[in-house]
């Protein structure tokens, strides 16, 4: 028998399942708690010890694993103007699974210096100016951030014209520097792959030694992947097959946005404005998750309008919303911490598909009504998933879901119009991404038959 | 040319007049500037966007449908606030409309701080030999 194991370690769970390849199924999954403060392979042993419990003792072909643990991939991206550089670099960063706290455009301030030196990011990826164009700004940050009394690496992904002088500024103040291609080499065109790649050879050279995972690196028989990535590359691949789709990872920390889509007008009479999007997009949220951020997201979606939507008192909203932060591994377990927590979920969907999804903007011209388009319309996409412990255990996680579809309140937002609902009820999203780097017909066979189709009746 | 000189070109405004832009973009670029189109419906801030992330040397602002004036007023200050203090700034195409006095149209818009003004009509030539003059080319 060919069963292959694939584990994702989590910020609080290791979760196991172990893959039939040739019967193409999931023969059983196990999750057990993470322990990445004393020893990440202990709550590894454990989650196999589960595992083994269900489906007897297996002598396993392969191992994949990826991994969330210790903050994730945690980056900052820089850029020169919001909409350009900055909006192009924080986009590779996405794309790459990372977790993006912060991204800067412009000449970098003394208080963002401090403030980067409080995150403590993995990776900075510092670009600005388009090939041959401005190379001020992008020096000056690079001295900056050579000033910082920190262990970051530096992947350069800037004007090639001083890409050699920045590495030369960042390595003699000790730090790691990656030069790369530009992540906007001519104006408006977006070349994230490059610095995509640099991410992820530095995520396996040095991140998962600094987060303690150099001994299950040992185990397994690949590179541990960041496992955003790893749902972005199920994601991709299953489009091929499906069509095009949007998914939705609602978690305590994060709401992660995936589209896989390429976003051209559905109306006419459309101007195309700003960046160009990439037809696999990620975004992710850090101020949108449902227990370590969940203070945001409240402040962002207003305990009255939750209150008014759920007809739950705000001051019971606000006692679930303490009781998260001070215990995150919290379930719901009365009929009002229930509604509170689906009404949350409802509340990041919503939050994280109005931001993910482009807009547009109307104008009288001589000509008529023209529209003008920013980001992606993804009105015709085909399919939404959904993922994540609020949304899969949710007892209507369509109602969470249908936020991410077009609503007359945002007529603007080119979200879809109708798409078929499914749900990766059994938490295998990432385990799929592992297992589509050699088995992709397997994976993308698996997720047909175990993602939950949502009818009208649920 | 020795010293490659950028270009920021662009129609200003809700205009959508999309051919003239290309011949220029054309013209323009056949005489060894390097130009970045931003196309059609362009606002002030797209201008400066692209003008500081490619570090331009100009900004082309081209306006058809008679709403110029009001268009380009403030780009000048905009500039200045965005740092771009030595940018040229041109403009041409049907900026206002009707048929008033050019001398008139063209101290308006130098006064909006433009550095070249040009009447309907103007054959890309003009434009090109101004910039050969403007940047010592």
């Amino acid at each position: 028998m060919n069963i292959l194991l694939t584990a994702d370690f989590g910020s609080t769970f290791t979760k196991v399942s172990a893959v039939d390849i040739d019967n193409k199924k999931i023969v059983g999954v196990a999750k057990s708690f993470t322990t990445i403060e004393t020893n990440v392979c202990e709550g590894f042993d454990n989650a196999l010890k589960e595992l083994y419990a269900i489906c007897g003792k297996i002598k396993f072909s392969k191992k994949f694993a990826s991994s969330s643990a210790a903050g994730g991939l945690k980056m900052i991206s820089c850029g020169l103007v919001p909409d350009l550089t900055a909006k192009a670099s924080k986009m590779a960063a996405s794309s790459a699974g990372a977790k993006v706290l912060k991204t800067y455009s412009y000449e970098l301030s003394e208080h963002e210096l401090e403030e980067i030196f409080v995150l403590k990011p993995d990776i900075i990826l510092l670009s600005g100016g388009i090939d041959g164009g401005n190379k001020d700004v992008i020096v000056e940050n690079a001295k900056k951030l050579a000033s910082i009394d920190s262990n970051f690496s530096v992947i350069v992904a800037g004007n090639k014209t001083v890409s050699g002088k920045i590495a030369e500024i960042l390595e003699k103040s000790g730090k790691k520097a990656i030069v790369t291609e530009n992540v906007m080499p001519e104006f408006n065109k977006l070349n994230i792959l490059p610095a995509k790649e640099k991410i992820r050879d530095l995520f396996i050279e040095n991140i998962i030694e600094a987060k303690g995972l150099s001994d299950i690196q040992k185990l397994m028989d690949r590179e541990i992947v960041p496992t955003p990535l790893s749902v972005y590359e199920a994601c991709e691949i299953l489009e091929k097959e499906i069509g095009t789709l949007m998914a939705y990872d609602v978690g305590g920390a994060t709401t992660d946005v995936y589209s896989m889509a390429a976003g051209t007008p559905t109306m006419l009479n459309v101007v195309i404005k700003g960046l160009p999007e990439p037809f696999a997009k990620r975004s992710v949220e850090g101020d949108i998750g449902v227990r370590y951020s969940i203070s945001s997201l409240l402040e962002e979606a207003g305990a009255d309008n939750i209150s008014r939507n759920i007809s739950v008192s705000v001051k019971e909203i606000i006692n679930w919303v303490e009781t998260c932060k001070k215990t995150p591994e919290t379930l719901p377990k009365t009929e009002t911490e229930k509604k509170i927590d689906e009404e949350l979920a409802s509340q990041a969907v919503l939050i994280s598909a109005n931001r993910h999804c482009g807009f547009f903007e109307s104008y009288y011209t001589p000509v008529g009504e023209t529209f003008m388009q920013t980001g992606k319309d993804l009105s015709d996409v085909k399919y939404i998933i959904g993922a994540g412990g609020s949304v899969i255990n949710a007892e209507n996680p369509k109602k969470i879901l249908e936020k991410a579809l077009f609503s007359p309140l945002d007529f603007s937002i080119l979200k879809p119009k109708s798409a078929k609902m499914l749900l990766d009820k059994k938490n295998i999203f990432a385990a799929m991404g592992l297992l589509s780097r050699e088995h992709p017909k397997t994976a993308v066979k698996i997720m047909q038959d175990e993602f939950l189709e949502l009818g009208n009746d649920s | 040319m020795d010293k490659k000189v950028t270009l920021v070109l662009g129609v200003i405004g809700a205009d959508v007049h999309a051919v003239g832009i290309k011949i220029l973009d054309y013209a323009i670029s056949n005489a060894g500037f390097n130009v970045i189109n931003l196309g059609v419906m362009v606002s002030q801030e797209e201008f400066i966007n692209a003008a500081v992330e490619s570090a331009a040397d100009a900004i082309l602002v081209s306006s058809l449908y008679g709403h110029g004036e009001i268009d380009c007023r403030g780009l000048r200050e905009k500039c200045d606030e965005a740092g771009l203090t030595d940018i040229k700034l041109y403009v041409g195409g049907n900026i206002v409309v009707g048929k008033s006095d050019f001398a008139e149209v063209k101290e308006t818009f130098v006064k909006m701080g433009y550095d070249r003004v040009y009447p309907p009509g103007t054959s890309p030539e003009t434009c090109i030999r101004d910039l050969k003059i403007d940047f010592d080319l």
